[in-house]
């Protein structure tokens, strides 16, 4: 039933800080791919290489200011999806995810 | 009374109504309920209340306007308080709501030390006001143009409202009239946009559709002698640097905004405070994807609308807009040949930013029930944003202040704090009619401030309290003061405030991208004075440690 690693009762310490560890470096492996997607499609696109950018046109907008007022917003809103549901999935893999009495997501 | 007058009337009465029926229905007895609505928020309505919150008049009014004569580089903006969001996201939201305190300063108290909350309080008032002074500020243009009040009324009407739900409702009032806002500012904003786009290009999805009128935009720009709209870097004097700088400090100052930050504290758990920053984001998006495409079309509207015409054949908002002096014609001219912006340009026609939105149907010829709508949402926007700014600044001032610092020891009763939080909400109000009415600069300016100050003080602070846990408060203290300083600093030296003359900008930077680099300053002396000075507690770096993990571990499956 379960699909996570039990807690071993005897365990003590090192068996703890090990999830530990290894939850938080998932989070922050996720965390970091994610920013750099977020630098890169706002700063890199929207502003450093907007000029170069904006010789190609689609639909009538040069590409690099359709990356400043367009796509980079729209990129942020998928990043954040990404990463609720992604940690969703860690959460559920470490049994951290928050669960009321019966079980369910609350 | 004219027709667009009555239907102001309509729209703006039924809306008002709305919200003092759900703040009614909403009122509440205790503190919890007052300053995180009982922690019961559901992620989707969260995030529809942070949508309102989070887009300001400067949003709902000034925004489309700065975009239209900036150009390309009116980005700064669209990128600036959108890209903050994934910040908050992904670096402070979950941890936050896991800590599950009150307020801002609370947590940093609680992180650092007591002498860090007190500096952090005092600076989510600063912040705050800076911020509350543009919504009074813009819900009086509103009043002023479409209804015929003066400012000053127009401040005092909007303040009266914002009164009432936010001392019946606390938080929990709050959060339920901004989800009605929400829904009244996004629906008025988008069907102007939607019906200008279709009469424009035949194609009523404005997101897309403006693209095709780029090209005409840009030429028909420069024959009034303005830049063209798609160029890169030429609508800000500063250049790129600039443009980078001060889009990072909008970001960064978003994701430490206390105002949105006690937005994660209302949701149930910290999965419910990740899905609130997606739906919030999602539902501004709405909006920050429509403005830029309002900008351009209102603006071709308005050049093709001014080409060629004479003085007495102009079109009849320059008139009716006149009377508010946001439209200037300049004296003894025939047609038309330069507009512009900027009231110092000497121009012929001078339009100001803040109406260029509030217009456009008119600009565009659109029927005066939609401009009815547009004063409702334009009002929905200032109101929705003062109302969580107005309750930052009482909890700072009640919470955070006064019963830690002046009543410490002798334990305040429920009824008192209830007392003194609504007391607080009350002088906060007043002082922002007093404010509000006197504004010191444009609407979106003054509040591109706040987001410098934020982004120097509390974004580095509560960054490396989450993620350092050899953060201190001596660290923290002298940080954020270093933070407030060097950026408050230039602020003073580059701008005309305290009765100083403004400076030049040092390298183009302009006072608002300083926060970038005085969150930059406020990290370093952070991180040199923690690790000069005695780690944290234990108990501390345990908080510090727990804070990671959304639920102590279970055994999956259980159920027990």
């Amino acid at each position: 039933m379960a699909d996570a690693p039990h807690e071993s009762t005897s365990g003590g310490v090192t068996d703890q800080d090990d999830w530990r560890k290894r939850y938080w470096k998932k989070n922050l492996r996720l965390m970091v791919s994610l920013l750099a997607v977020w630098f890169v499609v706002s700063y890199g696109f929207g502003i450093l290489l907007i000029e170069p950018l904006n010789t190609i046109e689609i639909l009538g907008f040069p590409l690099g200011l359709w990356f400043a007022q367009q796509g980079s917003i729209i990129t942020f809103v998928i990043l954040i999806l990404i990463y609720a549901l992604r940690m969703d999935r860690i959460d559920d893999e470490f049994g951290v995810s928050e669960r009321g009495e019966d079980g369910e997501r609350r | 009374m004219t027709d667009i007058q009555i239907w102001t009337f309509v729209f703006v009465i039924l809306t008002f109504g709305i919200y003092i029926t759900i703040a009614w229905r909403s009122r509440v007895k205790e503190t919890k309920d007052f300053y995180v609505a009982s922690q019961d928020v559901p992620a989707f309505a969260n995030g529809a209340a942070v949508a309102a919150d989070w887009m300001s008049a400067a949003s709902f009014i000034g925004m489309a306007g700065l975009i239209a004569f900036l150009g390309s580089d009116g980005s700064v903006y669209l990128m600036g308080w959108t890209g903050g969001f994934v910040l908050l996201a992904l670096l402070l939201a979950p941890y936050l709501r896991k800590w599950g305190k009150y307020t801002v300063p609370e947590f940093v108290g609680d992180r650092y030390s007591e002498g860090v909350r007190v500096v952090a309080a005092i600076t989510a008032i600063l912040v705050s006001f800076t911020y509350v002074v543009g919504q009074m500020n813009g819900g009086g243009i509103v009043f002023s143009r479409f209804l015929n009040l003066n400012l000053t009324w127009g401040v005092i009407v909007a303040a009266a409202i914002i009164f009432i739900y936010t001392v019946l409702g606390g938080m929990k009032g709050i959060t339920y009239t901004q989800v009605a806002q929400y829904t009244v500012l996004i629906i008025a904003y988008l069907i102007p946009a939607v019906a200008v786009a279709q009469q424009t290009t035949g194609l009523p999805i404005p997101q897309i559709s403006y693209g095709q009128i780029l090209a005409e935009l840009d030429a028909l720009g420069r024959e009034f002698g303005l830049h063209a709209f798609s160029e890169a870097f030429v609508g800000r004097d500063g250049g790129q640097l600039d443009v980078f700088l001060v889009t990072a400090s909008l970001m960064l100052g978003t994701a430490g905004l206390p105002h949105v930050i006690i937005r994660f504290y209302t949701t149930k758990t910290v999965r419910g405070a990740r899905y609130s920053v997606f739906w919030a984001l999602f539902f501004i998006s709405l909006l920050y994807l429509t403005a830029p495409a309002v900008g351009a079309f209102t603006k071709l509207n308005l050049l093709q609308g001014v080409q060629g015409a004479s003085a007495d054949e102009l079109p009849s908002w320059i008139d009716t807009w006149g009377q508010t002096g946001l439209v200037q014609v300049a004296d003894g001219v025939d047609t038309i040949e330069t507009v512009s912006n900027n009231a110092a340009s000497g121009a012929d026609l001078i339009v100001n930013n803040d109406i260029l939105v509030l217009a456009s149907p008119e600009i565009g010829g659109l029927p005066a029930p939609i401009i009815g709508l547009m004063a409702a949402g334009g009002m929905a926007a200032a109101m929705s944003t003062a109302a969580g700014l107005l309750l930052v600044i009482s909890s700072a001032a009640s919470h955070d202040l006064f019963f830690r610092v002046f009543r410490r020891n002798s334990g305040a009763s429920e009824k008192e704090q209830m007392l003194v939080g609504r007391l607080a909400m009350a002088g906060a109000i007043v002082v922002a009619i007093i404010a509000g009415v006197n504004p010191p600069a444009f609407v979106a300016q003054v509040v591109a401030f706040a987001f410098g100050l934020a982004a120097a003080t509390f974004f580095p602070a509560i960054i490396l309290g989450i993620f350092w846990k050899r953060a201190n408060g001596p660290g923290a203290t002298s940080g954020m003061l270093a933070g407030l300083l060097f950026t408050g600093g230039y602020m003073i030296y580059t701008l005309e405030i305290f009765g100083t003359g403004a400076n030049d900008h040092i390298f183009g930077i302009s006072p608002e991208g300083i926060g970038a680099i005085g969150a930059v300053v406020n990290a370093a002396v952070t991180i040199v004075v923690s690790n000069l000075t005695a780690p944290p507690s234990r108990h501390v770096q345990e908080m510090v440690e727990e804070i990671r993990y959304p639920q102590s571990r279970q055994e999956v499956g259980t159920g027990s």
